[in-house]
């Protein structure tokens, strides 16, 4: 059973009394452990295609189906109960709550999944991201690095099937990119995790099994990456 | 394909956990909003906490209110026939006599309209203090020499002491006390009629008790301990009935000063409910913009798993716990506030009042608060149900929160029915309860009508060619999340509130003023018997006094309404008639045509019917009253004499002139042979004028009296003052809550201006232009927020002037520019004040500690 199924997905917002298309019927497939990356220019419908598969948003028309589910007829609720389950994020600009301190941050999709031993499990993933001597430190008083790294501890908390990545080195310096994208395959590696990075870094999508490039919000390709073909194996 | 997942059930005190910890960087500022009600339930404990101990003290001192177990009261003297069953009543008794008559101290030689009380002892109960203590219980004892106690304000008046003496009526007594205080009497009743004690026994001597004379005539008795008097009452109520005779018992009394203390506290938590009120809205405004500054937090919940309802929850439980803390720190503040009560309410107060916390009262102003609090938090924090996790990917997403929510309805309707269900539980009327809602409806919408007429106003006439300071202040009154809308209600309101009192107060005295001033009469002589009326006039004439009117009154009472005795019409629940129509002694008077002050509505003049059968002109409120129109009959008995009279006409009266006003007149030709009395007014143009005529007045005619308007204006000055202060008192909460709303507004505006402040600053703009613009801004507001509450008071004060007081209306302008110099003032302050610290540190060190 595929992992993620999406179905002619198109996706239309009414903007100054006209319709505008900003993703027109893609449809693509993806199996457990796959990586994949979309890639395109700014307003290619990326970040668009990313909220639709992640349950954020819902389509105008087509379907999605996260580990056989069907997304598209489920209430914002319904859908926030499949990422709590499913799916782990992280974000380009970290989102991570500012009053709750690093270890608070990487406890929240645990707690709220009512989970036993939460604490434990959060301490060992921050020291596994190399900050759990950072635990008590609010995000204030991290880097962007070390932030993004407590990011990426949050988004493997719930041991996710699918974890989408939205431009995760967009905001960190060449040196700190490169310790944090290592830190994401080897993480994903190990929890064989299904991962579907956003990005217009070629470089970064090329280190991924698969790329979709999208342009105007259609596909203009979908390829396998040579480059990296197989890494998992 | 698989079903969804259940949603994420997370422990509730997960939910408290995530309050908790979301709080870490607000708090301060939580509680600064949360402090906005504070105040609002400080007032609202102190009065309902104060009311609690009235309550209770009255009930404790029932019987000192009374002075005794049972007191029976007439309009004259007891009927011989009722004295067996009478002298049989309790253990002891003392007789009182009481009238109003004019005294004179010596050797000051005041004179004043005073409340004589002959008594033949003292109370049974309640402490009857003097100065010397031995005076009250000497009074009255057989032995003593007489001697007349007097009221401590009587003598203050005048500058008189005990030694010195005090003519009443005939009889020339020295004052062996002063009066500080008498049982059931408070020093507000001591203000309006001022007490002297004569023994019972002189009453005779003192010729004030003649035909016609307001007389009262009161035994009190003790009974002895464990008698159940009303029991005992109502053996005799039938007698006493026929009698006219009023019985007055502990428990009767206990009922009726606490009901009318407990009215009083219930209209003062109506005020206090607004502060409260005003306090909310200032809540609601700063969890709006808190809830806007947590949409990205709110976001990432829901991107995490969290359903709307636990986001919502989690804010939830912030602001209610924080509310909780504001609602403690406005109940032992309120615990506070009732301490001070009894020395704002002191004169107006029958009993001595023992203080101590009223915990139904905390408890009610807490859960009150705090509901409140929670209801109107609960507005702005049903947006973070429909936050769209979307927004952790776009900053710029489309609003989610704007639509129209039916949830926030509801919310709206339960606060109503809560305000009307607090109202109706103050005040157990409907129709108070109806106008308070639609008061403070209209308050609030008037209010934010002008706010946002300001802001449409700015942003559609903007003046463009103004200079940068001028321009960034008045942009800042109209762009995204700005506190027009807040700071005009809640600044407004408390402006409002003054405003009315300063006004309300004015037309009162106006009122009265006006009274007094030109060629209207000052001074009243009344109770003139027919054959003194040569006499008091010739005293007029010589001191050149001009005698601007002489009424003759005549008393009686009524028997019969169309034939129906007023005996068969008491039983008879269904006529819609009040007691008083038909059980009260009419004094009336005679004449052939209305005068100046009256305006004929329907029908004719008083005059005489074809068969001589009398065509009274009545008054058109009593008319409406007491059911009666056109062509009715009114069978009246004249001290003895049955007379047939016709409804002949309406009148209206102009009760803003000094001229006496009857309720019924007769026509000429009918009463001018019944025992009667007279009345004169005359003007005097000084105090030495006046102080000669009371003077000659006492030496040569002692039974009638005089009322000095002048004094009667300051006496009604006094009161107004005493009972302006109460609701000044009260209104002070609502200015502070408006003060304290203000207050969180600009700090929570600071917390959003800043970075443009330092933006501002990067670019150039120096401190001296960041400070005039927010003055601009702050003055503007507070300008236009003092005139829209000033302007609202003006229309609430025109409207009483038009429709109640029935005067002419011309408000004093200068005060009212001073209150709204004041309020600008003070609100421009605030905003400077609160914004200092953007001013003073450097534009890195700001964006540091901001976050």
């Amino acid at each position: 059973m595929s992992i993620l199924r999406v179905d002619n997905l198109t996706k239309t917002y009414a903007s100054a009394g006209h319709e505008l298309t900003v993703l027109q019927a893609v449809s693509f497939e993806l199996q457990p452990a796959d990586t994949f990356a979309i890639v395109g220019p700014s307003g290619s419908g990326k970040t668009t295609l990313l909220g639709l598969c992640a349950g954020l948003d819902r389509a105008t028309s087509g379907s999605v189906w996260l580990n056989g589910i069907q997304l598209d007829n489920l209430s914002e609720d319904q859908r926030a109960a499949v990422r709590n389950q499913h799916v782990g994020f992280i974000f380009q600009n970290f989102q991570l709550l500012p009053t709750l301190t690093a270890l608070e941050n990487v406890l929240v999709p645990l707690e709220l999944r009512g989970q036993r031993g939460a604490a434990k499990t959060a301490l060992a993933l921050l020291d596994r991201v190399g900050l759990a001597d950072r635990a008590q430190h609010y995000p204030a008083q991290l880097s962007g690095g070390e932030q993004q790294r407590v990011s990426l501890a949050r988004a493997f908390a719930n041991r996710p099937a699918l974890l989408f990545a939205d431009e995760p080195t967009g905001n960190l310096d060449p040196d700190t990119s490169e310790r944090v994208v290592s830190l994401l395959f080897d993480l994903n590696r190990e929890a064989g995790t299904t991962l579907v990075l956003v990005t217009h870094d070629l470089d970064l999508a090329a280190r991924t099994q698969r790329t979709l490039r999208l342009r105007g919000g259609a596909v203009l390709a979908d390829y396998a990456n040579i480059a990296h073909a197989q890494p998992n194996a | 394909m698989h079903s969804p997942p259940p949603a994420a059930r997370p422990a509730v005190s997960w939910l408290f956990r995530m309050a908790w910890r979301d709080s870490r960087r607000s708090r301060a500022r939580l509680l600064l909003f949360m402090a906005s009600i504070v105040l609002g339930i400080a007032a609202l404990v102190g009065i309902n906490s104060f009311g609690d101990n009235l309550a209770r003290s009255i009930n404790d001192q029932a019987r000192e209110l009374l002075g005794a177990d049972l007191v029976l009261s007439a309009n004259q003297p007891f009927a011989r026939t009722l004295e067996p069953r009478l002298r049989g009543l309790g253990v002891a008794r003392v007789q009182e006599v009481a009238f109003a008559s004019l005294v004179e101290f010596r050797p000051g030689r005041g004179v004043r309209l005073a409340q004589v009380r002959a008594r033949s002892g003292g109370f049974f109960y309640g402490d009857w203090e003097t100065e010397p203590r031995s005076a009250a219980q000497q009074f009255g004892r057989a032995g003593t020499a007489p001697g007349a106690l007097v009221d401590d304000v009587l003598l203050t008046q005048f500058g008189a002491k005990v030694g010195d003496s005090v003519q009443v009526g005939r009889i020339i007594l020295p004052i062996t006390g002063r009066v500080l205080k008498t049982p059931g009497q408070s020093g507000f009743a001591s203000a309006v009629a001022p007490t002297v004690f004569i023994p019972q026994a002189l009453v005779v001597g003192t010729g004030l008790v003649q035909r016609g004379s307001r007389v009262q005539y009161r035994r009190s008795y003790q009974f002895a301990p464990g008698t159940d008097v009303d029991a005992v009452v109502k053996t005799l109520q039938v007698q006493l009935d026929q009698a006219d005779i009023d019985a007055d018992t502990v428990a009767g009394r206990q009922k009726q000063v606490g009901r009318s203390f407990a009215d009083l506290t219930r209209y003062l938590s109506l005020v206090a409910f607004v502060a409260l009120l005003l306090g909310c809205v200032g809540v609601a405004s700063a969890v709006n913009l808190y809830v806007r500054e947590k949409l990205a937090a709110v976001a990432v919940l829901r991107c995490l798993g969290a359903s709307g309802r636990q986001a919502l929850l989690i804010y939830l439980i912030q602001t209610a716990g924080l509310g909780l803390v504001g609602a403690v720190l406005g109940a032992a503040l309120g615990a506070a506030v009732q301490s001070v009560l009894p020395r704002v309410l002191g004169d107006f107060l029958p009993v001595a009042i023992t203080m101590s916390v009223s915990w139904p009262a905390v408890l009610m102003g807490l859960a009150t608060g705090l509901l409140m609090a929670v209801l109107f938090a609960l507005l702005p924090l049903l947006s973070i149900r429909r936050v769209s996790p979307l927004r952790v990917l776009r900053v710029a997403f489309e609003d989610d929160t704007s639509a129209p929510d039916p949830i926030r309805g509801v919310v709206l309707g339960v606060i109503g029915l809560f305000i009307l269900g607090f109202a109706y539980n103050q005040t157990h009327s409907w129709k108070l309860t109806l106008g308070f809602g639609a008061g403070l409806l209209v308050a609030f919408a008037a209010l934010a009508g002008m706010g946002r007429l300001l802001m449409w106003l700015v942003r559609r006439f903007f003046p463009a060619g103004w200079g940068y300071v001028w321009r960034q202040g008045l942009a800042n009154l109209y762009r995204p999340q700005n506190q027009t809308l807040t700071l005009v209600t809640s600044v407004g309101l408390g402006t409002f509130l003054l405003a009315t009192l300063f006004l309300t107060q004015a037309l009162l005295l106006g009122r009265v003023q006006l009274a007094s001033q030109g060629s209207q009469a000052n001074l009243v002589l009344f109770d003139i018997q027919s054959e003194q009326l040569a006499g008091v006039k010739s005293l007029l004439t010589s001191q050149q006094l001009p005698v601007l009117l002489q009424v003759p009154i005549v008393t009686m009472r009524l028997t019969a309404i169309n034939g129906r005795s007023t005996t068969a019409l008491k039983k008879d629940t269904t006529t819609g008639i009040p007691p008083w129509v038909l059980s009260r002694e009419y004094r009336v008077t005679y004449r052939d045509s209305l005068n100046a002050s009256e305006k004929l509505l329907q029908g004719t003049a008083p005059t005489r019917g074809p068969d001589g059968t009398p065509l009274i002109s009545v008054e058109s409120g009593y008319l409406e009253r007491a059911k009666l129109k056109l062509g009715d009959t009114l069978d009246f008995n004249v001290q003895g004499a049955p007379l047939r009279t016709i409804v002949g006409g309406t009148r209206e009266l102009d009760r803003s002139r000094v001229e006496p006003s009857f309720l019924v007149v007769f026509p000429a030709g009918v009463l001018e042979q019944a025992p009667q009395f007279h009345v004169l007014l005359t003007r005097t143009s000084t105090t030495a004028a006046l102080a000669t005529v009371q003077q000659n007045l006492v030496q040569q005619f002692p039974n009638v009296s005089a009322i000095d308007l002048g004094l009667i204006l300051s006496t009604v000055e006094d009161i107004l003052g005493k009972i302006s202060f109460v609701v000044r008192f009260m209104a002070g909460f609502s200015i502070l809550t408006g003060l304290l709303v203000l207050s969180s507004s600009v700090v929570i505006s600071r917390y959003q201006r800043v970075r443009e402040s330092v933006l501002l600053r990067t670019l150039g703009a120096s401190r001296q232009q960041i400070l005039r613009i927010t003055l601009v801004e702050y003055g503007l507001l507070g300008l236009l927020a003092s005139l829209a509450g000033i302007g609202l008071a003006v229309l609430a004060a025109w409207a009483l002037a038009i429709w109640v007081f029935e005067v002419g209306f011309g408000p004093a302008v200068l005060p009212l520019l001073g209150l709204a110099a004041l309020v600008t003032a003070l609100t421009a302050g605030i905003g400077l004040f609160n914004s200092r610290d953007v001013l003073r540190r450097s534009p890195l060190e700001v964006l540091r500690a901001e976050g």
